[in-house]
């Protein structure tokens, strides 16, 4: 879905004439034909507004010539502009002197100083010295306006760039002006702290040092950073991101602009959430369990000791006694490897990096008619079916926000409770959770006109996933087919999350998948064998049947990579139990966390930004993640482990390093032909969809499921996920971590009332699988007779998925 | 709705006696509120084409106390100045106004006499409009009120000598060539605005000015400061606005004894 090529029109700017799209701003315009006009204000992914007066230039008009400024107006044919005259020079002193007045004399200990645009256009623009010798403006400085943001009032140049932000992208219009004329400052609203989860964005986009991170403020100069392009994994939508670093640590994280992702915004999760790198508690040595106790040992002797229980217990009971759960938190070249190792080495067809939370495999992988997230921009409906985007997928969250309010697109939205994005919904349907499939049922049968009607515009996209445990798997796909069946023409984005769950399944760690999109079935394990050699052919299983395969001791082995079963499952029961019976259990990881803490054999693994690789997005964008940062202690990335092992096992696998493996892959999952190092780092540096040549070789045509009734009682539990959780990332990011929700439950004002139950006290939550004290929550968004309790919460009791609950008030 | 309220009369009487009335240029009649150093201030409803020197001495009924006539606002808070050594013998029209670089604008008319101190009147002015500025661009946010700390710096003995000029030069970074109809760098004239009292103070008033610097204060009845030996540059008060939390102290308009208050703890 293209915009045909723009018209254009012809402007002159000092002199010069130039084509240019008609209709285009013109301080665009002349930016793109090299001539830099100074602005404050202006940002290229907001709104103008006019205000700061530094885009200042001189326009002939009817009456003569004219200063106006160059972000309020487009061009029109025979503009003739001066962007560097003497009155436009004076212009641009004059406003430099004016902001510069009030402005505290902060630089030296300012965190902006070196990469500040008020510095640098005072040294290119200004003139060279104020004249101002009035007592300045005094602000308290600096305040926290909320846990992550400090705002220096003092410093505030009022440009609106924050407050616009706040209001216009995310939607969380939490920071605005108050008062006027001199004495305007940017604040947040009494009792009501900016508690964005994009409020990181303001910081970056502030042009001074007003707003900083106060995880940040004070940690390194802009000089003093070595940088490197990566893309964000705790958004599946993968935003491009910049990770810089001083002296071998992570400082922080900066959201870099391209069209096809992010346009440049992280979430606060993104952008700071990289903390855990950092922490004291990673694994640095291998552990191996001697007499009950962990204990520290060399990679030789772990290796050796893992290598020789493969051996045994692959020779007394073959492949179908081993597991291997995860592999989602790596790269592809990491995804790629372990897919190798449960084939070549483990003999096994047991393998899934989905945790019994995610859509059917093939769906997710190779769904026909896959969307791209631009696609949202040029739709005429988008429906959302599945998680809370603004808890879930940040990235699409903004992107849907920005297609709905500037770009006229229609949105639905389909959910058991509110979500993030129902002020911009034109149609917005609640259902109870479970209820899904009547829901879609009624639809069908030609109940919720407005709806039908709105999926059969001519293009659709539908964002699909599971909105709550009570959902299921099927939900999801039963939606995208009857999109399909409606729309004029579809485009699918199935859901998921778990950072690079999406190359994970392209590279084959699934039970019915094999690296590059093909179906685990005879024809593509002939394929595969000609390179990997003999292929198990026992049909695979899921996470949950690893599970329950490990509790009935058909399974003897897990392999564990960057996965925490216990905690992350919708039924962490069977979890635990399977974990507590596994006769062997290795895992490579980052920390010891609920699931591993049992293991025999633990390797530390490298993290984000301490390896080099590709990723994949939610699109089926491959895309180069960097590395920047040194590994703690002894940890490597999984491949080298895996290949290691491997070897010593009796069953190499030969991956030597990191590009070698990206080389492996190109050749040996057809749907990734094509994608090299060179050529993300080169000519594809916005990423490369796969595959290449728009054929592959599964493509899953979504079908209508059946699918059960909810179950009828008075409440229903709706389980979902929040951004900020007890996650094993989240839980060693120490900005972020206090941010969680906790344990909260979330009732509406009459089913709180009835059950006796007051905001901030405790009330027993109680289903047949599980119970806990949780914190109620008061809630309008919920509706009656729901119950919503965030996901792997601190302090949370787990409550399993059976969704008839009974809810009562603890006396308090 | 001025204009809207002649239509009855146009109506009644008919276009042709309704354009005896007034000015050639400017027919019929328009409504001026005359208020200041007048016997008789109010509304009046007169023919255009009416002169000051009549409006004042004759309709308003002059100047109370024997006192001269020094300076009048033709237009409104925003209008440039006239004085009565050029202004008083033009006619009152849209056109005389604009064609002397004023307007007629909202016909808001104040007549000063010459117990008035000019510097005094246009840091009244130039108040107003920093205290009405919007906030939202630069000249106009900053410049009002840096206009606004000059002109009190003069008034109460703190001025410098060159003040005047930069007092012009920071206007004109407002409204550029110092003009009315301004051409404006800012997003709408009230930046602009604030200039034309200082634009007077440029062209009637110079010396007064520089008299306020030489001695070190204002002399015109009603000084808050009176008038010291110049010592070389006492800093100004504080115009302090220290915040606690997210209160401001802000900058509240006159007190009813004239006093200003320029936050918490600070007194003139």
């Amino acid at each position: 879905m293209t915009a045909p090529a723009a018209e254009q029109v012809t402007v002159t700017i000092d002199g010069v004439a130039h084509q240019v799209p008609a209709g285009s701003l013109l301080i665009e315009a002349a930016q793109d034909n090299g001539t830099y006009i100074p602005r404050f204000c202006w940002h290229e992914r907001m709104n103008p507004v006019g205000m700061c007066r530094m885009c200042l230039v001189e326009v002939q008009g009817p009456r003569g010539p004219m200063l106006v400024t160059a972000c309020t107006n487009n061009v029109a044919d025979g503009m003739v502009v001066d962007t560097r005259n003497d009155t436009v020079k004076k212009a641009q002193e004059g406003v430099l002197e004016f902001l510069l007045a009030n402005h505290p004399l902060d630089c030296p200990v300012c965190d902006k100083g070196g990469e500040c645009p008020l510095q640098d256009q005072a040294f290119s623009h200004g003139p060279g010295e104020s004249r101002f010798v009035e007592i300045k403006r005094n602000y308290e400085k600096p305040i926290a306006i909320s846990d992550l943001v400090l705002l220096d009032r003092e410093r505030c140049i009022l440009c609106a760039r924050c407050t616009r932000f706040a209001d216009e992208i995310s939607g969380d219009p939490l920071i605005e002006f108050k008062s006027r004329a001199n004495v305007t400052e940017v604040n947040t609203f009494p009792d009501l702290p900016f508690s964005s989860y994009f409020s990181g964005n303001t910081i970056q986009l502030c042009p001074v040092g007003a707003l900083t991170a106060a995880q940040y403020r004070f940690r390194a100069r802009p000089w003093d950073l070595q940088m490197v392009e990566s893309s964000g994994l705790h958004d599946t939508a993968h935003p491009r991101l910049s990770v810089q670093v001083s002296q071998n640590e992570i400082l922080r994280l900066v959201g870099v602009d391209n069209d096809a992702t992010n346009h440049g915004w992280l979430s606060d999760k993104e952008r700071f959430g990289f903390q855990y790198l950092g922490s004291e508690e990673r694994l640095t040595t291998p552990l191996v369990r001697i007499d009950g106790e962990l204990v520290e040992t060399t990679w030789a002797d772990a290796l050796d000791r893992v290598a020789e229980r493969i051996g045994l217990i692959r020779d007394a009971d073959g492949g179908g006694t081993f597991a291997v759960i995860g592999g989602a938190h790596g790269t592809n070249e990491d995804a790629y490897a372990l897919s190798k190792f449960a084939r070549v080495v483990l003999g096994t067809n047991n393998i899934d990096a989905r945790l019994d939370d995610a859509l059917a495999s093939h769906f997710l992988a190779a769904t026909a008619d896959r969307a791209l997230i631009s696609d949202v921009d040029t739709a005429d409906t988008i429906v959302i079916w599945g998680p809370d985007l603004k808890e879930e997928h940040p990235t699409l969250y903004l992107r849907v926000r920005r297609a709905a309010q500037e770009l006229g697109v229609r949105l639905v939205v389909v959910h058991p409770r509110a979500t993030g994005l129902d002020d911009r919904a034109a149609i917005k349907l609640r259902y109870r959770p479970g209820g899904g499939f009547e829901l879609l049922d009624e639809i069908a049968d030609g109940k919720h006109s407005e709806v039908r009607q709105a999926l059969s515009a001519a293009r659709v996209v539908a964002l699909v996933g599971q909105a709550s445990f009570a959902d299921g798997p099927k939900l999801a796909e039963s939606v995208a087919a009857y999109v399909r069946n409606k729309a004029g023409s579809a485009r699918i984005l199935p859901l998921a999350r778990r950072g690079n769950i999406f190359g994970a399944l392209d590279m084959g760690l699934a039970p019915d998948l094999l690296p590059g999109r093909v179906a685990d079935e005879e024809g593509g394990r002939t394929a595969l064998a000609t390179s990997w050699g003999d292929m198990p052919a026992e049909r695979g299983k899921d996470t949950r049947s690893m599970l329950e395969g490990l509790d009935s001791a058909e399974i003897r082995f897990l392999l564990l990579v960057g996965a925490d079963p216990v905690r992350d499952v919708p039924d962490p029961r069977q979890a635990t139990l399977a974990l507590e019976s596994a006769e062997y259990v290795v895992s490579i990881d980052l920390f010891l966390n609920d699931s591993n803490r049992d293991a025999d054999v633990i390797f530390p693994a490298a993290g984000f930004a301490e390896k080099e690789g590709t990723v994949t997005n939610l699109e089926g964008r491959v895309q180069k993640v960097n590395s920047i940062a040194p590994v703690p202690g002894q940890a490597r990335p999984d491949w080298e482990i895996l290949d290691d092992l491997a070897e010593r096992a009796g069953y190499p696998i030969g991956l030597s390093n990191g590009e070698a493996i990206a080389k492996e892959i190109s050749e040996v999952a057809p749907a990734y032909a094509g994608i090299s190092w060179d050529l993300l780092e080169w000519e594809a540096r916005d990423g490369a969809v796969v595959p290449l040549s728009g054929a592959q070789p599964l493509s899953h045509i979504p079908v209508a499921l059946k699918g059960d009734k909810a179950p009828s009682a008075p409440l229903i539990l709706h389980v979902a996920r929040t951004l900020y959780d007890d996650g094993v990332m989240m839980r060693h990011s120490q900005s972020l971590h206090p941010l969680a929700p906790g344990a909260v439950a979330h009732l509406n004002p009459d089913d709180a009332r009835k059950a006796g139950a007051q905001e901030g006290h405790l009330v027993k939550v109680v289903t047949k699988h599980g119970e806990g004290e949780f914190s109620a929550v008061s809630d309008e968004g919920t509706p009656p007779g729901v119950v919503y309790v965030p996901f792997n919460q601190p302090g949370a009791g787990s409550l399993g998925t059976e969704a008839v609950v009974r809810v009562t008030a603890v006396g308090k | 709705m001025e204009t809207v309220s002649n239509l009855p009369h146009i109506l009644a009487m008919g276009a042709e006696k309704y354009i005896e009335l007034g000015h050639p240029l400017d027919t019929g009649t328009f409504m001026l509120s005359v208020s200041g150093h007048v016997k008789k201030p109010g509304n009046y409803e007169l023919p255009h084409g009416i002169t000051w020197r009549d409006l004042i001495f004759d309709v308003a009924g002059g100047i109370p106390n024997d006192r001269e006539l020094k300076a009048i606002i033709p237009g409104g808070a925003s209008s440039p100045w006239f004085v009565p050594q050029i202004h008083l013998d033009h006619q009152i029209t849209k056109d005389m106004c604009a064609e002397a670089g004023s307007m007629l604008g909202s016909g808001a008319v104040i007549v000063m006499d010459d117990t008035t101190c000019m510097v005094r009147a246009a840091e009244r002015i130039v108040r107003f409009f920093a205290h009405e500025s919007c906030g939202q661009c630069t000249p106009c946010r900053e410049g009002t009120t840096w206009m606004e700390m000059i002109l009190r710096r003069i008034e109460e003995g703190q001025g410098r000598a060159i003040d005047l000029d930069l007092l012009l030069d920071v206007s004109d970074n407002i409204s550029v060539g110092l003009d009315w109809p301004p051409k404006m760098t800012t997003i709408c004239p009230l930046g602009p605005s604030a200039v034309s009292p200082v634009l007077a103070l440029r062209d009637y008033f110079r010396d007064e000015v520089q008299e306020h610097v030489q001695r070190g204060g204002c002399w015109f009845p009603g000084a808050r400061v009176m008038p010291q030996i110049k010592s070389g540059g006492r800093p100004p008060d504080p115009r302090s606005l220290v915040v606690a939390g997210a209160e401001t102290s802000g900058r509240s308009s006159d007190s009813a004894d004239g006093e200003v208050d320029r936050g918490k703890g600070f007194k003139a």
